[in-house]
């Protein structure tokens, strides 16, 4: 045992280490991912309010892309299943947009998804008191914590939004080709539809990370005292 | 600074013996509960010298934790000076804590705080990782701390894994990662069987025996007070009196025995 500790002792004083308190991007990577990994099924839960509400978006979105695929053929037989499947289209109109009451759902369950994020993370942080208070003690500065949850917070959110988009996707595509038959999906221009995609994605992530922030700032915020106390 | 504390490893000079590493100056702290000013310390003054095992006895309500967390640099008083090896912890700001917490104190906690995603072996790098050792480096000495403490076989179990003895092995190993001055212990064996506790004072004791490492702990476990060079009593925020190892009377148990 003796030996043991005089070859720390020496390995310390032969170690540059510089006065500093770091965590590598690496290490938090590693440190998120494990989080996610312990907790699967919470943190599942967190990101399927994620993936229902981006799969809406990109749903609304793709239809709308089929619609103008359709309308850009200038076949009037289209127009007319068009009108008759609920489209708001005046007769000199060759583009439909998403129309008010879709935009005021769609938005409606954004904000809902958002309030979901924030109370699960708020959990979260509760749940994690005592283990950000130990990292704290061991010289972990507030924004280490910071970023461990938005990593968190973005992993899921990358996965939540890819899946949701591809899902809403697919599922409008298919609700299309059921209502306008299978030849309406060649009409639909591609770059339309891989914006779509990548706009739901791209707000699936967002909104993670928005739902994040707050619980993320209570967490980091946190006095290192809390690990003392006991009663949890 | 550093250089100091290896001096004192190898050199047993009474000098080196003799460095005050906590100092607390008429230290008061008011808590404010509601309306209520509580005050937890009416000016406590205090020296702890290095490489001494220091207990902090007091009921609860005392000011015990209130004061053991000030020593810590966890707390700033309202009023009064603690100096941490010299330094004023009042002066630093949030990353010079970090720094202070990180490399010059191991905490030690009565419910082990073991971070429950990481292995037993990344608990104990965690914090030389946080103070910017190369993750090769970390490893080794990792495992060798973890060696230390009797554990250099169980590196990859999870804290679940481990005993409640067991997990305080590894969080005495994390609390050495960075050489500390100082160990702080609240409560240690708290929420440890008899033997598991003895096996653990015996410990943390062989350390600040060997390493020279200045032990602090709140406890109200008598045979932690066996161990003890210096046992302070807290009472209604003052130090009731201050006993030096030799005065004692406590009857030596199997523990004391050893030292």
């Amino acid at each position: 045992m003796i030996q043991n500790i005089s070859n720390i002792v020496v390995e310390k004083s032969s170690d540059p280490v510089e006065r500093q308190v770091v965590l590598p991007f690496k290490q938090s990577l590693a440190i998120s991912f494990k989080q996610i990994r312990v907790r699967f099924f919470r943190s599942l839960i967190t990101t399927l309010s994620l993936v229902l509400a981006i799969s809406f978006l990109s749903f609304v979105r793709v239809s709308n892309d089929v619609a103008n695929g359709l309308l850009a053929t200038g076949d009037p037989d289209f127009r007319r299943q068009l009108i008759r499947a609920g489209y708001d289209l005046g007769p000199e109109d060759v583009r439909t947009e998403t129309n008010p009451k879709q935009r005021w759902i769609v938005i409606l369950s954004i904000l809902v998804c958002v309030v979901g994020i924030v109370n699960a993370q708020l959990m979260a942080v509760t749940e994690r008191f005592r283990e950000i208070g130990t990292m704290k003690c061991l010289g972990a500065l507030d924004r280490f914590i910071l970023r461990l949850f938005l990593l968190e917070a973005g992993m899921q959110g990358v996965v939540g939004a890819v899946a949701g988009a591809i899902m809403g996707g697919l599922f409008s595509l298919v609700n299309s080709a059921i209502q306008f038959g299978t030849p309406s999906l060649t009409h639909v221009l591609l770059g339309d539809l891989i914006f779509s995609i990548a706009f739901a994605t791209g707000v699936g992530f967002l909104l993670s990370l928005a739902g994040v922030f707050y619980p993320a700032i209570v967490a980091s915020r946190m006095q290192p005292v809390e690990a003392m106390r006991a009663e949890h | 600074m550093f250089n100091e504390q290896n001096e004192a490893v190898t050199d047993e000079s009474s000098e080196a013996m003799e460095r005050k590493i906590v100092r607390v100056s008429k230290v008061t702290k008011t808590f404010k509960l509601g309306k209520v000013d509580v005050r937890a310390l009416k000016g406590v003054d205090l020296d702890i010298i290095a490489g001494r095992y220091v207990s902090i006895m007091g009921p609860s309500g005392s000011g015990k934790s209130t004061l053991f967390n000030m020593i810590g640099g966890l707390d700033k008083p309202t009023s009064g000076k603690v100096f941490i090896d010299e330094v004023d912890i009042a002066q630093l700001d949030a990353y010079e804590l970090a720094w202070l917490r990180c490399r010059k104190i191991g905490y030690i906690f009565q419910t082990f705080n073991l971070i429950q995603v990481m292995t037993a072996l990344e608990n104990v790098t965690l914090p030389m990782i946080f103070g910017g050792m190369g993750n090769e480096t970390a490893v080794e000495k990792g495992m060798e701390l973890l060696d230390l403490v009797g554990l250099g076989d169980r590196y990859q179990h999870k804290p679940f894994e481990l005993s409640g003895g067991q997990q305080q092995r590894v969080a005495v190993a994390r609390a050495l990662a960075n050489d500390p001055a100082i160990i702080l212990a609240d409560e240690p064996t708290g929420n440890l069987d008899l033997i598991t506790g003895e096996e653990i004072i015996a410990l943390l004791k062989n350390l600040s025996w060997e390493r020279k490492v200045t032990v602090i702990s709140a406890t109200h476990d008598i045979k932690m007070l066996n161990v003890s060079d210096q046992v302070i009593w807290i009472r209604d925020g003052q130090i009731e009196k201050i006993e030096e190892r030799r005065d004692l009377t406590i009857s030596v148990g199997s523990v004391g025995e050893k030292w």
